[in-house]
């Protein structure tokens, strides 16, 4: 078993097999996460610190029942009301809090490699809970903890990623993680809503919904995130719901027994017919938040047991 | 005053488009005379031996940042004109977006009277063309020309309403005014960071299309045609914009291009992990770009190589990629980085002084930029083989932005002159 990271900045920088540590590692945390005593003691005396620059309710949720469940002690921060407003920099207050010594930051924030930048100033273990358009890495993972434990494998599936591709981290992430495993990735969506360049991160790209469904094992929706779009993308909601929202018409292109995924919140009625998102025989949209909680503390674990490792791992960021 | 004989030169004269062995005899600051032979006799002069060093015009950097007025901390004329004379470059020609911006004859006088009384190289100022490069108004094009503005430019800034655009054109057409432009479609580049493309989605970096570019050079050429003005586009970059340079050359239009240091050496792939001291405006392109500025430079499509030289504090590149500053200081670092275009056999030496002090010298109608007789003796001499370590904390800028850090480069400048004074290395006492 080896996972050799200091932090989780993206999906980029894991190794297969550490992908395939950190899910099994996951497996026994679902497995803890249904007992009525949940404790384990792997973040013991542990200090983790939830610093959210972007609006979050379930990631943020999701981090701090995974820190509490294992013992650390989680302390979260709504950085939009804080310092940031009185205008000090994010490297400053990276430092500020540094001196705290927190041993887990869980970081979020609305620029692409704002957690990276971030992450070479402090001296504790880094998890990036989002950053810009870049990457959402605990999202991939409980995504593929997902379909593993659906299909039975991660590896030679047909998984289809729809909607908003270009405004979603979320999209990357999977992306990514997907290609590393051996998985056939098909990308669907309006072309105002494609990131240029993205065919050649060996991504099959669709405009048309029903053909890019086609055979699918894997269904995976995106919100459409208004927040994020500066102008029109797209004519309407309701001509986006008529030519890509996932409704039973649609899904009928797909594998019989094709699953459906949605990282939340949804849009209903937008991206994702409500009566498709609620199906259990097709819908894995509950599973997903109980694999966040479980992939977050394995990660958590896997980071604190490297830092721990350490020596010294208090003195000074980057050796310095 | 003395005379002064450089013997035992390689002479690289861009005119001639030759690098050959000779002499040069500098006199009341002037090329008094040349000789083919290194070693001449029989003239009454102090000689100064360069070794077998290469010898060529000073450079002429168009679109150089000085922080004066308002960003003194970030850079002075005194820095700036230090750092110039240890790159090579004897003429600086300043932008005007300072702050507040250089958009009236008095502004103008004063950062003229700063250069003068501080700087060891050579100033010529650049105005606004419209008032606080708001694009509305235009400057007072005429009396700023009177102060001795050589182009007129709202930099980066481009102007969005075309009409005021043809105004401020016909009017400095009258003039015979240059104006010098900044190619881009405004709406699409708002808010970009970096080219549109397979490393900016990777990154989640919001990017504009190189097509931008090519869009606001079009924009700017039919303005040409319209209004017969005098057009110099700062930097072309892009494989696109290249057959809309062409036509307009073609057509005979007075316009010329310039380029930028770092679009010639460096890519996208270069920002690798959001390093903000890459960040650049506009922003880096692809390598098939870079190739096919390089191949413009060599056929002369593009004519100027500047080093855009723009000064930034640590706490504007310490930040997120979308919220750091653009900009990288050039001066000092400019003609070794460019050497590794003459060492990896892409640009000769001539083509890369004519573009470097030739024509800038000629689009600007300056005497200088030449080795021949008459000419100012705005000279610099270099070891284009010695290999030097770039170490930004020892540049004489007073910011350190330099993409180049750390960067093994081949070529040093071994001394500089303006009007045949040596400015550079720097005489003892001088505090740099």
């Amino acid at each position: 078993m080896r996972f050799d990271q200091r932090h989780l900045l993206g999906i980029a920088p894991l190794r297969p097999e550490e992908i395939t540590t950190l899910l099994d590692l996951a497996e026994n945390y679902v497995d803890l996460s249904r007992q009525r005593d949940k404790h384990g003691n792997a973040l013991q005396g542990l200090t983790q610190i939830n610093m959210f620059f972007e609006n979050s309710t379930r990631t943020q949720a999701s981090f701090e029942i995974a820190g509490k469940r294992l013992g650390a002690d989680v302390m979260n921060m709504a950085m939009q009301a804080s310092s940031i407003k009185k205008g000090e920099t994010l490297i400053d207050t990276a430092l500020t809090l540094n001196a705290m010594h927190p041993d887990l930051l869980v970081v979020r924030h609305p620029h692409s490699g704002a957690v990276d930048l971030l992450a070479q100033k402090v001296n504790c273990a880094v998890l990036n809970a989002g950053d810009g358009r870049h990457e959402h890495p605990t999202q991939a993972l409980l995504d593929a903890l997902t379909i593993r434990r659906a299909k039975g494998r991660l590896h030679r599936l047909n998984i289809a990623i729809c909607g908003d591709i270009v405004h979603s981290r979320v999209a990357r992430s999977n992306l990514i993680l997907l290609h590393k495993m051996e998985n056939r990735i098909r990308l669907i969506g309006p072309p105002t809503l494609m990131p240029p360049g993205i065919d050649a991160f060996g991504a099959e790209v669709y405009d048309d919904m029903r053909e890019g469904l086609k055979d699918v094992d894997v269904v995976m929706m995106l919100r459409l995130q208004k927040e994020r779009m500066d102008g029109g993308f797209i004519p309407s909601e309701r001509e986006y719901y008529h030519r890509y929202g996932l409704d039973a018409e649609k899904l009928s292109y797909a594998k019989p027994d094709a699953i459906v995924m949605h990282p939340g919140p949804m849009n209903r009625g937008v991206e994702i017919d409500g009566t498709i998102a609620d199906d259990i025989n097709r819908s894995v949209i509950q599973d997903q938040v109980e694999m966040g909680v479980a992939v977050r503390m394995a990660a958590m674990d896997l980071l604190a047991r490297n830092l721990r490792a350490r020596p010294n791992h208090l003195m000074g960021a980057d050796g310095v | 005053m003395t005379r002064t004989l450089l013997t035992n030169a390689k002479l690289i004269d861009p005119e001639a488009g030759t690098v050959t062995h000779g002499a040069l005899l500098i006199e009341n600051g002037l090329i008094a005379d040349r000789f083919d032979v290194p070693n001449p006799d029989g003239v009454d002069a102090e000689v100064v031996d360069l070794g077998g060093k290469h010898l060529a015009p000073g450079i002429i950097d168009i679109g150089v940042k000085v922080g004066e007025p308002g960003e003194r901390h970030k850079e002075s004329f005194k820095t700036a004109g230090l750092a110039a004379a240890a790159g090579g470059v004897t003429t600086m020609v300043t932008r005007p977006d300072t702050t507040p911006c250089i958009d009236n004859p008095e502004a103008l006088e004063f950062i003229k009277r700063r250069a003068l009384e501080t700087s060891v190289v050579k100033m010529l100022p650049m105005a606004a063309l419209t008032k606080g490069r708001d694009g509305r108004e235009m400057t007072e094009i005429g009396f700023l020309l009177d102060a001795g503005a050589v182009a007129f430019t709202d930099c980066d800034r481009v102007i969005r309403d075309t009409k005021v655009v043809s105004r401020a054109m016909t009017y400095a057409r009258s003039l015979g005014a240059l104006v010098m432009g900044h190619p881009q479609e405004p709406t699409l580049s708002k808010g970009a960071a970096a080219t549109s493309g397979k490393f900016a989605s990777l990154r989640g970096i919001p990017h504009v299309t190189s097509m931008a570019e090519r869009m606001g050079l079009d924009r700017d050429i039919a303005l040409v045609e319209m209004t017969g003005a005098r057009y110099h586009a700062d930097q072309i970059t892009t494989t696109r914009a290249l057959p809309t340079l062409q036509r307009a050359k073609d057509n005979g239009f007075d316009v010329t291009a310039g380029t930028s240091m770092h679009h010639l050496t460096l890519n996208e792939l270069d920002v690798a992990d959001y390093r903000t001291f890459f960040k650049v405006k506009p922003p880096l392109r692809a390598e098939e770009d870079r190739m096919a500025v390089v191949g413009a430079v060599r056929d002369g499509l593009i004519d100027i190589i500047s080093s855009f030289h723009t000064p930034q504090d640590e706490e504007s590149k310490r930040l997120p990629f979308e919220e750091a500053a653009s900009g990288a200081v050039g001066l000092e670092t400019m003609l070794p980085v460019l050497l590794r275009l003459y060492h990896s056999g892409e640009l000769d030496l001539p083509t890369l002084f004519r573009a470097l002090s030739l024509n800038p010298a000629k689009r600007l109608g300056l005497p200088a930029g030449r080795l021949s007789k008459g000419a100012p003796a705005d000279l610099v001499q270099l070891d284009v083989d010695k290999p030097i370590v770039l170490n930004r904390f020892k540049l004489n800028s007073k910011s350190k932005n330099t993409p180049f850090d750390g960067a093994r480069l081949q070529g040093k400048i071994l001394s500089t002159w303006v009007d045949g004074t040596q400015v550079f290395p720097f005489p003892e006492g001088t505090d740099a």
